[in-house]
């Protein structure tokens, strides 16, 4: 490897944007340019537009990218999962056809594994594919499908055998969501919104050439997905970005952003808005409330502590100390102190509590958390499947007794689904 | 160290600490002291402060300490309470050489701190009464002047070590007055004449309290008489540093007793199966580690929040100690229940850290003091 440090890449990325970065530019063909240069995804391979950078250095382009202004490639949505799965298990075709329509945006993903049978278990999915003649011919329905209305491609677990054990009988493929036997239906939530969808598979179609990795290790080529699922799961927060200076590239990635978010504006509600607890609590009067003021308090102890088992674990991770276990713990966390909030926000809020939308207090924000709070913990791992991973891989406690995994699929116990 | 991580030195001191007391303080070790009236050995505080120095490790240089911050104060409390170590830590080291760093003269400091320093005299800090308020407006022991000195007369009780220090700091007020004006801090022999000292049953054997009767006894002042509420805002920062360093401690025996349910259930048998690989087994441990994990989080924030010299340090310290109280008690509880029939034996050993645990709760205040506490210090 090179000696490139800290240094001297600072100097050759804002080099590259005063000499190529320019406004005026279409939102593609700037993200073509990025692409060509390799300094939009600058630890990607360089023969795939990147520059081999390791990950550590990325901080400082993007530093340099905000300090300029410049816009970057593509980010929000499964695409970043698409690309990172695509890059550890594709070949030379997938990478050509796929990965730079994924940075300039051009291509939108979806991420097709949970089925109404499979939840926690997805591994357990029954949709199948079956190769007919020369293409995979793919029935089943997928559900929790962030996107799909919108994807052009989808990442797709399927059944291909039958006859062996569940996980070795998988295999993962890229859907054409653009054919006749694709169906997207929005999947409408307790809280009103659809940020979700369902989706129908009827006789659609692959073609063999677009399986990832071989045929019986689609669970494998999950777990990359997945992997990479939750380790952008912060990146969430930071999607609302976008800056709100003139200039063409500027405006088209506003509405890239507008566009892509707008499913997910209720999300901050579901955590709790634990932000709005002390401002309501000072408006209504009820901070003057001895009982109100515990749980208060009881909330504020458990967020703030929280956030510093986070930072913690993260402390430990700059300075390279073994990984302790409050790096796995911030989920159930965040699970605890959603419903917390929610309970004190009714209590805040008393009758007033019973009102939505125009007629509910802050045109229906208050009563919008108490009906989004439950999806926390379920969404991205129930609290029981999180209580399980601390157990046995932190407390190393003894593994579920797993009684679906040695022996043929078709002979499991599963969902009857209508 | 900072809010978040400790650094190597601090580690390595936490491992050796740890492994010493692990060798020299045996569950039996305790179980013999905790029988005893005094209720810790003076041979063992000895030597455990010329091994590692404990006593002396945050008082400054100059009063014949090491100088460290409370940091590793809370290292100590932290090992101390995960062993559940009989000595005259918390009296001595914690509540009064913290009183007397924070309300003395320079005179007095460099008098009275260096044989706390050295384990050499225990001291510890009398201010709580009867009716068991941990604020000093509660005070109503009186010091009168008379000649050219003081005399005390009342009473103090719940006094940690109250019956064996050889010194204790007195929180007493003038005649006549009342709230937090007319308060001042005194210092009395362990032996003076016309003190009554009685060692009272607490819940707690681990941890010895004591009712001292106060008839017209001989009291030196310390630190400034003139200043009205100066006393009582040295004892308010007092509680505030005393509350950490329990917190810190409280972790400690927190995370301990969860260490030892869980090897329990990794080897009690039944149904044919270790008892650890079921479910509810499962999910209680995860419940636990997250719950002692983050009082950890907060014990740690707050030392550091104490030596930062953080303006919000009032209320770090009561959330510290608010969760802490609520998070060793309730592991004490899942720890009786996870061990089932045996954890409800006075020969195992659950019950000792589960009576830590109840005592730590109310001792300086519960969980509910201090949130209050909390927020009327933080939000409003």
């Amino acid at each position: 490897m090179s000696d490139v440090t800290e240094a001297s890449v600072r100097a050759e990325v804002s080099t590259w944007l005063a000499a190529n970065w320019n406004p005026a530019l279409g939102l593609v063909e700037w993200r073509n340019k990025l692409a060509e240069s390799g300094w939009g995804v600058p630890h990607w391979p360089k023969q795939w537009y990147g520059r081999d950078l390791p990950v550590g250095l990325v901080p400082v382009v993007e530093e340099e990218f905000k300090r300029l202004g410049a816009v970057g490639v593509a980010k929000v949505g499964i695409r970043v999962l698409a690309a990172a799965t695509i890059l550890a298990h594709g070949n030379d075709m997938h990478k050509e056809k796929f990965l730079r329509r994924i940075l300039t945006g051009e291509d939108a993903w979806c991420q097709l594994f949970s089925e109404p049978g499979s939840g926690s278990d997805a591994a357990g999915a029954v949709t199948r594919a079956d190769l007919r003649g020369n293409q995979w011919i793919v029935n089943g329905q997928k559900v929790w499908t962030s996107g799909a209305q919108k994807a052009h491609w989808g990442l797709l677990l399927a059944r291909t055998d039958w006859d062996k054990p569940k996980h070795a009988g998988l295999s993962y493929f890229i859907i054409d969501m653009h054919q006749p036997g694709v169906k997207v239906q929005p999947l409408k939530q307790m809280n009103g919104h659809a940020t979700f969808n369902q989706v129908f598979m009827t006789d659609a179609n692959v073609p063999p050439e677009l399986m990832l990795g071989r045929e019986g290790e689609g669970w494998a080529v999950t777990t990359t997905t997945l992997m990479h699922e939750r380790r952008g799961a912060d990146a969430l927060r930071s999607w609302a970005m976008g800056s709100d200076q003139m200039g063409r590239a500027y405006e088209e990635e506003r509405k890239e952003i507008s566009v892509d978010l707008a499913p997910y504006k209720w999300y901050p509600q579901r955590a709790g808005r634990v932000d709005l607890l002390l401002p309501r609590a000072r408006e209504t009067g009820s901070i003057d409330d001895p009982v109100i003021r515990q749980e208060l308090a009881k909330l504020l102890i458990m967020s703030k502590s929280a956030e510093w088992t986070a930072r913690r674990a993260r402390a430990a991770q700059a300075e390279g100390k073994p990984q302790g276990p409050e790096g796995s713990l911030g989920k159930l966390a965040s699970s605890h102190v959603a419903r917390l909030a929610a309970r004190i926000h009714t209590q805040m809020t008393g009758a007033n509590a019973l009102l939505t939308g125009a007629d509910g207090v802050m045109d229906g924000l208050i009563a919008e958390i108490l009906v989004s709070v439950p999806a926390t913990s379920i969404a991205g791992g129930t609290d029981e499947i999180q209580r399980n991973i601390i157990a046995e891989r932190v407390l190393k406690m003894p593994r579920e007794l797993a009684v679906d995994t040695n022996k043929p699929f078709r002979d499991v116990p599963r969902n009857i689904v209508s | 160290m900072s809010k978040f991580s400790f650094s190597s030195e601090q580690d390595e001191f936490r491992t050796n600490l740890r492994r010493y007391l692990a060798d020299q303080v045996p569950t039996r070790e305790v179980r013999r002291l905790m029988e005893t009236e005094t209720g810790w050995d003076r041979a063992f505080w000895r030597r455990l402060n010329d091994d590692l120095g404990v006593a002396a490790i945050h008082i400054p240089e100059q009063y014949g300490g090491h100088g460290f911050g409370f940091g590793e104060l809370g290292i100590v409390m932290e090992e101390l309470g995960r062993a559940l170590v009989c000595v005259p830590f918390l009296s001595s080291a914690v509540l009064a050489a913290n009183a007397i760093l924070n309300c003395g003269t320079e005179a007095e400091k460099r008098l009275l701190l260096p044989p706390i320093a050295s384990g050499e005299s225990i001291a510890t800090l009398a201010s709580t009464e009867d009716g068991g308020s941990w604020e000093a407006t509660a005070t109503t022991l009186t010091a009168t002047p008379s000649g050219g000195g003081f005399h005390l007369s009342g009473h103090k009780s719940f006094i940690v070590d109250g019956h064996s220090a050889d010194l204790i700091v007195v929180l007493a007020r003038a005649p006549g007055t009342s709230g937090d004006v007319g308060l001042s801090f005194f210092t009395v022999p362990g032996d003076a004449p016309g003190l009554t000292r009685r060692p009272l049953q607490s819940m707690d054997p681990t941890r010895k309290l004591a009712r001292l009767e106060f008839n017209v006894v001989p009291a030196t002042p310390l630190g400034p008489l003139t200043d009205s509420q100066g006393a009582a805002a040295a004892f308010a920062k007092t509680m505030t540093q005393a509350s950490v360093c329990l917190a810190n401690e409280m972790v400690g025996g927190a995370d301990r007793l969860r260490e030892d349910a869980l090897a329990y259930a990794m080897m009690r048998m039944q149904f044919g199966r270790a008892i650890a690989s079921f479910q509810s087994m499962k999910h209680k441990h995860a419940d636990m580690l997250l719950e002692v994990e983050l009082a950890k989080s907060a014990a740690y924030y707050a030392a550091a929040a104490l030596d930062d010299g953080d303006d919000d340090v009032i209320a770090i310290a009561a959330l510290a100690k608010a969760t802490a109280s609520d998070t060793y008690l309730q592991t004490a509880i899942h720890a009786i229940q996870i061990h089932g029939g045996i954890g409800f034996t006075w020969d195992n050993d659950t019950h000792l850290w589960f009576k830590r645990a109840k005592s730590s709760e109310v001792l300086f205040g519960d969980a509910a003091h201090h949130r209050e506490i909390m927020i009327r210090n933080w939000a409003a």
